[in-house]
């Protein structure tokens, strides 16, 4: 009986400590899991990889600064809706534009700048946000959101060898196409040394105006534009933020903050006005006697100062 | 019950309540899905706006009407992207996409979860995103998470389309994965938005890029639709919606007390056919209520359930109905 039992006991395995149903849940469980969050894993690093806006894709006016952008926009094509003038799309798959994002090309379409800004007003997360589009200086409750405060870009002449202001020629399409003639883009009177005898007219671009609209880049008449809308970022240099020009602080404290710059005159020109720069035009004129310097002679000029003969 | 493959179910029923019974719940799904999709582009298709009256008329011509701005015909466009410009003082009657939308020009709309994922990148949305949220979680939550899978998601006709494709030619090839895996993908693509501070799923969600692609532009996204057909196809059965589609898992989780359900209240008449098995997409949440397994009620109250009514159709015994979540009817 007892040598039965032992040979039973023998033939049966011992108990796993994990029963088969549990080890397989735990094995599913971990798939689930391990397949789950290497798939989120793809989706976050393709996301990333996919996040970078050509330079050539401007967003709509309002827009939040990009990255907050991609947190924001819910890729719905409101604004692409209520855009008049069509020239709003959004990114396909595939498109080198984040996935589902509105942009528009300036070159081909540029923003017509509506003074009802109505591509704004359906946005339903703010990530077109008409807040960024009211003047600062504006704060009574019902300021509204002017297209002129928009920043969609900046309009950089990136060929002045191929533009043909530059030439010598005149074009001046850019400035006539811009909204905001005269202020976002000027023309500056150049002597054109080709000819010697004319002038140039040459467009130059105000960041404190451009809106980014894109309506010079599309007006360009050259078959490769010469005047691009760039992103912001990629248009414009920044000073280091400790940076202060003194001539700006000077004028908003009244009066230069580290004190008068100590002047010398430059030795053997005491007193003279052509030599210290302590003498001023408008200091009191005298008649030459005693310590006063003597008044401003232009023959001094010409080297015929007797007192510098020894 | 007659032995026979399961390449074609639901002949039974076609047999005894005639084929157009036995397609309803799909056919409504269909006319549901495509009228959806059809509403976002109505107005610029068929030239059909929402007047507003001008500012200068008055209260009684104020009230909205349906205007046709004429000729149906001239204003259809070549493409289906293309849309005819709107006329002035006019709306739409839903403008946007699944993703968030204007309903009559007042009615905002967003899904609320990319609403969540706009949460986890760290961006608190305006208050027109999170009322049109709230209006959608409620909804969904009230009626049926997975409600919108079957009966608004336009990616469920790719998918239905594959495991129609799969049973017909007898595909068995099966390497699914295990079917809890879209809800730590779901987690996942939470944590890749806080981390990335972007939508991370939308540069790939095949939900949204089906929807936005046939009115904004499809692009190189019709290639992920044709892969994901393909996968259902060959590789895994009920694949994608069964086991991976983070918004499925989301919408699961959110209709887990919805009130709408099937239910199988003549579970005594079943004859074993396995019909309902068969097209069902998520087989699994028959049993309980069909078989009294770790339930008694015949409510199939798993929130995998989609609500698609295909189970109701291809039963020849009218073993199944729609019903809400506290119908304890039962023949046994």
């Amino acid at each position: 009986m007892n040598a039965e039992k032992a040979v039973e006991r023998a033939k049966t395995p011992e108990k796993p400590t994990v029963s088969p149903g549990r080890r397989k849940f735990l094995s599913g469980m971990a798939g689930a899991a391990g397949g789950g969050c290497l798939m989120a894993m793809g989706v976050g690093i393709y996301s990333r990889q996919a996040s970078a806006l050509p330079a050539l894709a401007l967003r709509p006016p309002g827009a939040l600064p990009e990255a907050e952008f991609l947190a924001a926009c819910t890729r719905c094509g409101l604004c692409v809706r209520d855009c008049p003038y069509d020239i709003l799309k959004l990114a396909a798959p595939g498109d080198p534009v984040p996935t589902g994002t509105p942009y528009f090309t300036a070159r081909t379409g540029p923003c017509e700048m509506c003074e009802d800004i109505p591509c704004i007003k359906n946005c339903p997360t703010g990530a077109l946000d008409p807040k960024t589009l009211i003047d600062d200086a504006d704060k009574t409750p019902d300021a509204k959101p002017s297209i002129n405060k928009a920043r969609m870009g900046l309009a950089v002449l990136v060929d002045q060898e191929n533009c043909v202001a530059f030439l010598g020629l005149r074009c001046e399409i850019c400035y006539n196409a811009c909204p905001l003639i005269g202020k976002a883009i000027t023309l500056e009177k150049r002597h054109n040394p080709r000819s010697d005898r004319h002038a140039m007219l040459l467009p130059e671009v105000h960041s404190g105006y451009c809106t980014g609209c894109g309506l010079c880049e599309k007006s360009c008449i050259l078959e490769e534009t010469a005047i691009r809308v760039l992103p912001p970022t990629l248009a414009q240099g920044k000073g280091g933020e400790h940076y202060r020009k003194g001539w700006e602080e000077r004028e908003k404290h009244g009066g230069s903050l580290i004190g008068d710059q100590l002047e010398l005159p430059v030795r053997g020109l005491e007193n003279k006005r052509f030599g210290d720069t302590r003498v001023y035009e408008d200091a009191p004129t005298n008649t030459g006697s005693g310590d006063d310097p003597p008044p401003f002679d232009p023959s001094l000029l010409n080297g015929s100062d007797p007192e510098r003969r020894p | 019950m007659i032995a026979r493959t399961q390449n074609r179910p639901g002949q039974d029923a076609i047999a005894s309540k005639g084929w157009l019974v036995a397609h309803k719940w799909l056919l409504l799904r269909r006319i549901s899905q495509l009228l959806i999709l059809a509403l976002f582009m109505i107005s610029p298709w068929f030239g059909i706006w929402i007047s507003k009256g001008s500012a200068s008329s008055s209260p009684e011509q104020e009230a909205v009407s349906l205007v046709n701005t004429g000729n149906l015909v001239s204003s259809l466009p070549s493409g289906l992207a293309q849309k005819a410009p709107p006329p002035t003082d006019v709306f739409w009657i839903i403008k946007g996409n699944l993703s968030s939308s204007l309903v009559l020009d007042t009615i905002p709309l967003t899904d609320p979860y990319i609403f969540l994922q706009m949460l986890a990148a760290g961006f608190l949305p305006a208050a027109t995103a999170v009322v049109g949220a709230l209006i959608l979680a409620a909804f969904y939550m009230l009626i049926g998470g997975r409600v919108f899978c079957s009966w608004v998601c336009p990616v469920n006709m790719i998918t239905d389309g594959a495991s129609w494709t799969r049973r017909r030619f007898n595909i068995k090839s099966n390497h699914a994965p295990h079917a809890n895996t879209r809800y730590w993908f779901l987690g996942g693509t939470f944590v890749a938005a806080a981390l990335t501070g972007t939508l991370a799923m939308e540069w790939a969600n095949p939900v949204s890029i089906a929807h936005r692609g046939l009115f904004f532009g499809m692009g190189a996204g019709l290639w992920i639709l044709v892969a994901l057909f393909l996968y259902d196809l060959f590789v895994a059965s009920r694949g994608w919606c069964g086991h991976l589609c983070p918004m499925g898992a989301f919408y699961s989780l959110l209709g887990k007390t919805a009130l709408l359900r099937v239910a199988a209240p003549l579970r005594d008449a079943c004859d074993d056919c396995m019909d309902c098995f068969a097209v069902c997409p998520e087989p699994q949440v028959i049993r309980p209520a069909l078989k009294k397994a770790g339930q008694d009620t015949p409510v199939i109250l798993d929130s995998r359930c989609t609500t698609c009514g295909r189970c109701i159709d291809v039963c020849g015994k009218q073993v199944f109905r729609l019903t809400h979540r506290f119908d304890q009817r039962s023949s046994s």
